[in-house]
């Protein structure tokens, strides 16, 4: 009882403080449940064709309609929000990966591999990234898999130019210095000196990068690159939904939405985790 | 100034070269053979064979990126492997109608994103600000497609406002060719009746590109001009006697600008990776749609020529904006 009591507390002094935080969670919430727990929250199988049931508008029965192929709009729904985050968290994580590798390697050596990492990061953040994406998953064909490799692949220089800032500032530090006076080997450094340090200023990012990796993912099978038939992805949806969208608006009306709200949910969550460190 | 122009123009040279050896790169590893796409479906092997020797795919890397390079610099993109045109002439045809889109869709953002970043700012903390931030956290997030999708819905569907796609009534022929951009050209030419149709078919695609982005416009403008709202020059120019309004617009948004600017040049990018997609949904005539068209059709050379346009027109505006900043700042330049 008490500590329930603390908790609306807390969350309330939460809203209070920083409203885009708490909002930004509300919103993404219930798709995080759909994404941990699909089979609880849907009521049809999402690949489960209905010949009786084509077209129909939101009901009861189906809480958003069928599609064109009699299949439950609203399971797809909840189905594809394991696919789109798992898959958005692919890409950062990838992304993040090599960003982390080739980033602190710069930062910390400089001279060459700084010029040839930082070359190569100025190169693909010169184009806009759909554009690169799109050519890179075109070059590897059609497919999920391809369109999580395109997207990770314009990403990881983000994360790079991130990570050597934070290297070089950090790499000046006294602490460092003196735990390479003790003989620490550069690895060891950047393992335990250097990437804690770093930890706020890596997940500040993520969390605003998630939501414009699920946009990527969505635009890329929009287009037609990414997931392809039956898989429920959202942007897939879209994409065939938008060929009865005058008419049957719901097939594409409601994966369209769950990509808004959860795009509107990151981008709130992640300014909201940047306010926290301001204040910080 | 001219030094820092000559470096900066030696920068853009070398970085359009590493943009256009990435994208041969990326040709490099398609696992799809360009030559059995350009023979079709049903070719023989002899067939694709020669189609490989014609488009001199069976040569050496090293001549292959010397050709391509070499292609570059007389403008030339190759050929279209479906349609045998060149890829340089199709883009000129859809160049205009990307152009139009997004000079319209810039106009938008600056006069709205501005417009609402002042309003917020200069109304800071009061009910005012707090609409005008939750209107910009929302539209920031509502992907360009999906906005798309649901104006069209909205406004040619239900409510019968505007024409669902296309740049011009079907009916009607466009305008003699001057510039390519049918506004201006029907204004040129006297025709009215174009002119309204060809606003009233840009309206809804440049809503859909624009609304998310005036929305960071007006972000970064209220951060700007709180910013210089806060500096003691303002408070000397108010303690003058100045009107308010002269003082927000004279004193304090001149050095908001700055920012501005930088947004602004952002925004370049992603109004044209937004286009991509808006133009599918509007079935827009433009350079997103030919690469989003030449990726389904697997027409490689066609989508790196259409992505290396929009890379260069990308970075040539970011290389002008950079420019722009010093102009405004006359800080950076005796750095």
């Amino acid at each position: 009882m008490h500590s329930g009591a603390s908790g609306i507390k807390i969350w309330y002094t939460l809203g209070r403080r920083n409203p885009g935080l708490l909002a930004g969670f509300l919103l993404l919430l219930p798709f995080l449940l759909f994404a941990a727990l699909p089979s609880l929250f849907s009521t049809h199988d999402p690949i489960k064709t209905s010949i009786r049931e084509l077209y129909r508008p939101p009901s009861p029965d189906h809480f958003f309609g069928t599609d064109e192929l009699g299949r439950d709009v609203y399971s797809r729904v909840v189905y594809g929000a394991r696919i789109s985050l798992a898959s958005a968290a692919l890409i950062i994580g990838i992304a993040c990966l090599i960003g982390m590798l080739l980033g602190t390697i710069a930062g910390y050596w400089g001279g060459w591999s700084d010029r040839i990492i930082m070359t190569l990061v100025d190169l693909v953040l010169a184009f806009p990234s759909l554009i690169l994406a799109l050519a890179v998953s075109a070059a590897l064909g059609p497919g999920l898999r391809s369109a999580i490799i395109a997207a990770a692949a314009v990403w990881w220089p983000v994360y790079a130019r991130l990570l050597r800032g934070i290297t070089l500032q950090l790499a000046e530090m006294e602490y460092v210095t003196a735990a390479r006076a003790m003989g620490a080997s550069a690895p060891v450094i950047i393992r335990r000196h250097i990437l804690p340090n770093a930890v706020y200023a890596i997940i500040v990012r993520i969390s605003i990068d998630l939501g414009l990796a699920v946009l990527l993912l969505a635009s890329l099978s929009f287009i037609g690159l990414g997931a392809s038939a039956p898989t429920p992805e959202w942007g897939a949806m879209v994409a065939w939904g938008r060929l009865y969208f005058l008419t049957e608006w719901w097939i594409g009306g409601f994966p369209a939405l769950a990509v808004t709200l959860v795009v509107v949910g990151i981008t709130m969550l992640g300014d909201g985790l940047n306010d926290l460190r301001a204040v910080r | 100034m001219g030094k820092l122009l000559l470096e900066r123009l030696l920068t853009l040279v070398l970085k359009l070269f590493g943009m256009a050896v990435i994208l041969f790169v990326v040709t490099q590893v398609l696992p799809a053979d360009p030559a059995a796409v350009a023979a079709g479906t049903d070719a023989r092997p002899e067939q694709i064979e020669r189609i490989r020797q014609e488009l001199g795919l069976d040569r050496p890397f090293h001549e292959q990126f010397i050709t391509y390079i070499s292609g570059l610099l007389r403008g030339d993109l190759g050929k279209s492997l479906l349609t045998r045109r060149s890829v340089s002439d199709d883009l000129r045809l859809r160049f205009p109608a990307t152009l139009e889109l997004a000079i319209l869709s810039g106009v938008v953002i600056v006069i709205f994103g501005v417009g609402l970043g002042i309003i917020a700012a200069v109304n800071a903390g009061n009910p005012l600000d707090f609409l005008i931030r939750a209107f910009v956290v929302v539209s920031m997030g509502i992907p360009p497609f999906v906005l798309a999708l649901f104006l069209q819905l909205i406004f040619a569907k239900w409510l019968d406002m505007f024409p669902l796609e296309g740049r011009l009534h079907t009916l009607m022929a466009p305008p003699p060719y001057t510039t390519g951009l049918y506004t201006i050209d029907s204004l040129l030419a006297g025709q009215w009746d174009i002119f309204c149709s060809s606003l009233r078919h840009l309206a809804l695609p440049v809503a859909a590109l624009a609304l998310g982005r005036l929305a960071v416009g007006a972000r970064f403008t209220r951060s700007g001009m709180l910013e210089t709202l806060s500096q003691p020059y303002v408070r000397t120019a108010r303690a003058k006697g100045l009107r308010e309004r002269r003082v927000i617009l004279r004193h304090a948004f001149r050095n908001a600008l700055i920012p501005v600017v930088t947004m602004l040049g952002i925004q370049i990018g992603f109004l044209l990776s937004g286009a991509v997609l808006v133009e599918v949904v509007f079935t827009w005539p433009g350079l997103g749609r030919y690469a989003v068209d030449s990726v389904l059709s697997f027409d490689f050379y066609a989508v790196i020529g259409a992505a290396l346009v929009i890379a260069v027109i990308f970075v040539v505006s970011n290389t002008v904006v950079d420019l722009l900043y010093v102009q405004l700042d006359p800080r950076i330049k005796h750095k």
